[in-house]
């Protein structure tokens, strides 16, 4: 369900590594709670992002909901299909309804992340405390 | 059937089944079913019933005849609104009042009190919601969907209008209102049956689309009608005239609760009035978000959200009186930028009548 190669928080963004550079979206779980996603905020390009700040934010009809950066660094991609495809958030929250692209400034940030499995059972334990 | 949950006026609702936008399009295009029984009642019988409701509500009850419904404003002495509510005629001695949920716990003592003090109506104050549950089957195929679990000739129901009849073999009040913007009916019932009647309705419905929908799309499907919800358009230091329900108060009728201060707001005009705003830049305007006029804080949101139909971000605002009105652009106050919008006429959506 979430796959072993993403990064996750407790905030449900999740980041996928290339080289210098990681990918951010929200995770299966955070879209299923937010429904139907019909706005997303994103930082522009050059926007310097911090671990744990508030970069973003995405509207589903009835919530608005923060996006915080699980990771530090600069922001050199947003996904530009979004602004006309939100939907692509529910769709495919782990693959095209990707949000940003970052280039790390401290990769090391990395190792307060979770393992998919761990975020698995962070999300069973949300879930149960309903 | 899993369905997202929400504490509302410490009720457990269903905020959404499938989805709101996909409940939203299938009430607009089909057909949808609304579980409502946290909605209140409240029963006024004796032979004074009629004159008891009149002097607690703002719209004409002596106009009603016997199976007939109107909306109507319960208010206090200041005219701010108590609740609004739909007063049903079963007869000239019995009223049945249909309330909101959050509010029949005051709605209730208010009227009673009214009764109390005022010392002169024959006439008993049942708050009756733990005899009836509430349903709504909202949409164009809504009555060829309810038709099919009763005998009752529901187009010969006109709108605002219901029969006492029976759905599925059990006795049920059949009315043709909601709060959608589409034709469609709500049924009140006792509560032993409600997981019955649900499902036969949602069987009946199936080979037109019947969605079961949550108060999700019940927001979006209101707020495209430009209908009011109270908390938001109304509540108590709002008045009739300042939210556009204007037609819901009949000065002429008599004494009521609340007539002075109206006549005193028809005198000297209102200071503040509702109209309807669609954004025009990037961004959302929500319920309670700031209004910008000419750069100066001039009013609130009060509803506000994605319209699934137009496709567009809409509300309902507050403004002055003297600059509430449709073609100017306004500015919202969204996550500290000025996002532009401009003021529309409302209701943003009206079906069209075949």
């Amino acid at each position: 369900m979430y796959p072993e190669d993403l990064h996750y928080t407790k905030q449900h963004e999740w980041v996928r590594l290339s080289d210098h550079a990681g990918v951010v979206g929200i995770t299966d779980y955070a879209q299923q709670e937010l429904g139907d996603i019909v706005y997303v905020d994103l930082p522009r390009v050059g926007t310097r992002v911090e671990q744990g700040k508030m970069m973003g934010s995405v509207e589903s009809v009835k919530a608005v909901s923060d996006i915080y950066s699980p990771l530090s660094g600069e922001v050199i991609e947003i996904n530009d299909a979004l602004a006309t495809a939100p939907e692509k958030l529910n769709e495919s929250p782990h693959g095209d309804g990707w949000l940003v692209k970052i280039r790390l400034s401290a990769p090391d940030e990395i190792q307060g992340l979770l393992s998919a499995a761990d975020y698995a059972k962070y999300v069973a334990e949300e879930e149960s405390g309903h | 059937m899993r369905a997202k949950m929400v504490d509302f006026g410490g009720w457990d609702m269903p905020l959404q089944y499938s989805g709101i936008l996909e409940e939203h399009a299938a009430v607009r295009s089909a057909v949808g079913l609304f579980d409502v029984s946290h909605m209140g009642e409240i029963e006024i019988h004796g032979s004074d019933a009629a004159a008891l409701t009149d002097y607690v509500t703002t719209n004409a009850v002596g106009k009603l005849q016997p199976g007939q419904a109107q909306y109507s404003g319960l208010l206090y002495e200041h005219a701010g609104f108590v609740d609004d509510i739909l007063v049903h005629k079963i007869a000239d001695d019995h009223y049945f009042l249909c309330v909101n949920a959050s509010n029949q716990e005051k709605d209730y003592p208010h009227i009673a009190a009214a009764k109390r003090f005022a010392n002169r109506f024959t006439a008993t104050v049942d708050f009756a919601s733990d005899r009836y549950t509430q349903l709504a089957i909202q949409g164009p195929r809504a009555l060829a969907t309810l038709q099919k679990l009763t005998p009752a000739p529901l187009s010969a129901i006109r709108y605002y209008h219901f029969i006492d009849g029976v759905v599925s073999a059990i006795t049920a009040r059949i009315a043709r209102t909601g709060y959608t913007g589409e034709d469609g009916f709500e049924i009140y019932f006792a509560p032993e049956h409600s997981e019955r009647i649900w499902n036969d309705i949602l069987d009946a419905g199936q080979e037109f689309g019947i969605q079961p929908c949550g108060l999700g799309a019940r927001n979006t499907l209101r707020l495209e009608a430009g209908m009011a919800l109270y908390g938001h358009e109304i509540h108590s230091t709002i008045t009739p005239f300042e939210a556009g329900l204007g037609w819901i108060v009949k000065l002429d009728k008599g004494e009521f609760i609340g007539r002075a201060a109206l006549v005193r707001q028809k005198e000297q005009g209102v200071t503040r009035k509702l109209i309807g705003f669609e954004m025009t830049a990037r961004g959302i305007g929500r319920d309670d978000y700031e209004v910008f006029l000419d750069g100066a804080p001039a009013g609130w949101v009060s509803s506000g959200g994605p319209s699934p139909t137009l496709k567009k971000n809409i509300g309902m605002c507050y403004l002055p009186a003297d600059r509430a009105q449709a073609g100017r652009r306004i500015e919202i106050a969204i996550r500290n930028q000025a996002v532009d919008a401009v003021t529309v006429p409302l209701p943003f959506y009206k079906r069209a009548i075949p």
